[in-house]
């Protein structure tokens, strides 16, 4: 059929690329990988350098305070598990790894959906590039990573970052474009400024759907520490990792637990904070 | 001086919309050029000039193009072509800065669905004009506290909108629009979504309120009773134009053509013409005349009761043949036969009203004015004639 077309060098191209960004970019890979490891680094620290029992009660109220009864109760329990099977301090690294990946993207993602939805055009390059990140396997990331950061945390977080920041991105967009129009208009109408529609008007309406991409956010990031254990990302993804390629179930189950408790705390938190920001209006 | 002024101003919807611009100075209709442009006619060159203190009322059927109207005036909607001045200054020449300072201070605006922010308390929703001002928080409160008291909702002010009624909300809408006393409220449909007795108290209070502030009104609606109840102006609109300007009584009375004219055979006249557009001259006699004149007068006019009145023309009571009859027997003055149960109304009183009030008495109905100086008499026929819509109306001084 197709003999005579000759294949297209789609690989060599993307290499070709890699390399040039990175003898050309390496400032600003560097300064990436500082702010991020140092981000990591310090939450890590600050998580383990606290008592793990203390952690405990303190996560615990803060479940309470914000969940009340069951899910403080589930917390206590789930994190005194954890701390039994002796993961605790593997834990919080992964913590720290996707807190830092979920901030990151909140902090780059939020204002990419705003700009989203205050311009079609913006909307219109932004949204097939979350489809291609979303679908591409998230494998495929870590490879520039590590040319990029080298190994390490860094280059974890970063392909976190990619696999995990579309769904912030998108229901900030959605969030302020579902914004009723006559609500806009009146604010319109009463002589706003852009930035006052924004954040008088437009951000607390959207806030329960951002706050659900932000929790979609953290969900995605937590499903990628196994895969950035891959290229030396430390915490209890390493654990699984380890055990998946030694064939030791009994460990790998241990720290798959690990992981889903973390990932329950974590979603159900979010929830009740979504929750929370509907009922207030 | 007119404080809105509207010169040819027209909106055209879709790209390039000036191109119909010269189709419309052609007298194009709007269906000729969406079926040659594939544009839409918003507005088509509406000329309109709003008195301070008016109602000014915009009325049309939806599609009408009084929606987009309305928002050309504070430019919610960007007008193609034409002009709108306020106090004489362009409104379309403000830039952004001076179109935002426009609107926070010159004009406030009431919404059909009411619009109130649901995030916010009625008084943070109320205050949300002032906010946005910079207004600093206490005074802001004050300003809010005093709008929210005018319409009659304190002591709901930590309230969310959806823990109020349809009615109350549009009070907390109204209060937000003229919390920054602006000189003009525009009022979109503001009372369309209210179940209809609400709607009519809510009509009732914008016209004392109005009657209090002296606010400028322009008022959208799509119910010609409505219009003809608050308007002191109806600009009547049919896609895009505005085909006739007036008082409630010219559009009633002297409808500009065809379109107009079946407009107002739809009106519900009951509750549109009043005692003075039916009334017809009374019969009267000075009361310091004895019963042989009197009973002259009626056998003259061919009437069987004569309306007794001082010499200002007071209402004083009714005399009837009989009684006459038998003043003149007994020799008694007219004051002694005197009744003084004749039913009366105002000349703003409905004819429904009127028409309820006739039943239980044989009298017509005497029309007086607030000095109880008789202007004229209501018969049941013509009370009846009115309803049926085949009376010739003109006769009546309009109230």
């Amino acid at each position: 059929m197709s003999m005579n077309i000759p294949k297209i060098p789609l690989a060599d191209w993307i290499e070709s690329l890699e390399a040039w960004l990175e003898t050309n970019l390496d400032p600003l890979f560097g300064a990436i990988r500082v702010v991020v490891g140092g981000t990591v680094g310090g939450l890590d620290t600050a998580l383990n350098s606290v008592h793990p029992l203390l952690l405990i009660v303190i996560f615990t109220l803060l479940a309470w305070f914000i969940g009340r009864w069951r899910m403080a109760i589930f917390t206590a329990i789930g994190l005194l598990v954890i701390d039994n099977l002796g993961l605790w301090s593997q834990t919080m690294q992964t913590l720290a790894l996707v807190l830092t990946a979920a901030i990151i993207s909140v902090v780059i993602g939020v204002p990419i959906g705003i700009l989203c939805a205050r311009n079609n055009s913006v909307q219109k390059v932004v949204t097939p590039l979350l489809d291609f990140m979303q679908t591409m396997p998230a494998f495929v990331y870590l490879l520039p990573a590590v040319t990029f950061f080298s190994l390490g945390v860094v280059p974890g977080v970063i392909s976190s970052i990619i696999f995990a920041i579309p769904p912030t991105i998108r229901l900030t967009n959605l969030g302020i474009r579902q914004v009723p129009a006559e609500l806009v208009e009146a604010a319109d109408a009463f002589g706003s400024t852009p930035s006052q529609k924004l954040f008088k008007l437009q951000l607390p309406i959207a806030m329960p759907t951002i706050m659900a991409g932000i929790n979609q956010t953290i969900m995605l990031s937590l499903s990628m520490v196994v895969i950035a254990s891959m290229i030396g990302a430390q915490g209890v993804g390493a654990y699984v990792y380890r055990a998946v390629t030694q064939g030791n179930t009994g460990v790998g189950f241990e720290a798959g637990l690990a992981i889903v408790i973390l990932a329950i705390i974590l979603d159900r938190l979010t929830q009740q904070v979504i929750r929370r920001t509907k009922t207030n209006g | 001086m007119a404080i809105i002024e509207a010169k040819r101003l027209t909106k055209i919807f879709g790209p390039d919309p000036k191109k119909a611009i010269p189709l419309l100075d052609k007298g194009w209709s709007k269906e000729k050029i969406h079926a040659e442009t594939k544009l839409t006619v918003g507005v088509n060159q509406a000329e309109f000039a709003i008195e301070a203190g008016q109602i000014f009322v915009i009325m049309g059927l939806s599609g009408s193009g009084k929606s987009t109207l309305v928002r050309l005036i504070n430019r919610l909607i960007e007008p193609t072509s034409g002009q709108i001045l306020f106090n004489g200054t362009d409104v379309l020449r403000m830039n952004p800065e001076q179109l935002r300072q426009f609107r926070r201070k010159n004009v406030g605006m009431v919404f059909q669905k009411f619009a109130l922010f649901p995030h916010r308390t009625v008084i943070q929703n109320i205050e949300y004009g002032l906010e946005v001002q910079g207004i600093d928080k206490k005074k802001r409160r004050d300003m809010a506290m005093q709008s929210l008291e005018l319409v009659g909702l304190s002591g709901w002010e930590n309230s969310y909108p959806e823990q109020l009624s349809g009615g109350m909300q549009q009070r907390v809408g109204l209060a937000r629009g003229l919390a920054n006393d602006p000189d003009v409220l525009l009022m979109d449909e503001a009372f369309s979504a209210l179940d209809p007795l609400i709607r009519k108290d809510m009509q009732d209070e914008l016209l004392v309120l109005q009657s209090k502030m002296k606010k400028t009104i322009v008022f959208i609606t799509h119910d010609l009773n409505e219009a003809l109840r608050i308007g002191d102006q109806i600009a009547l609109m049919r896609d895009g134009s505005i085909v006739q300007i007036g008082t409630p009584d010219e559009i009633l009375m002297q409808p500009a053509n065809k379109y107009v004219e079946r407009f107002v055979e739809d009106v519900d006249l009951s509750k549109v013409l009043t005692a003075s557009h039916v009334m017809e001259k009374a019969e009267t006699i000075t009361i310091e005349r004895g019963p042989r004149v009197a009973l002259q007068f009626m056998r003259d006019r061919g009437v069987s009761s004569l309306y007794a009145v001082d010499k200002a023309m007071n209402l004083l009571g009714v005399i009837t043949a009989e009684d006459a009859s038998r003043a003149l027997k007994e020799g008694l003055s007219l004051q002694e036969v005197l009744l003084q149960e004749a039913p009366i109304a105002s000349p703003e009183a409905l004819i429904n009203e009127l028409f309820e009030g006739m039943g239980s008495s044989k009298l017509p109905v005497a029309v007086v004015d607030g000095g109880n100086r008789l202007l004229g008499v209501v018969l049941k026929g013509a009370v009846l004639a009115a309803l049926a819509g085949n009376t010739v109306f003109g006769a009546g001084d309009s109230a």
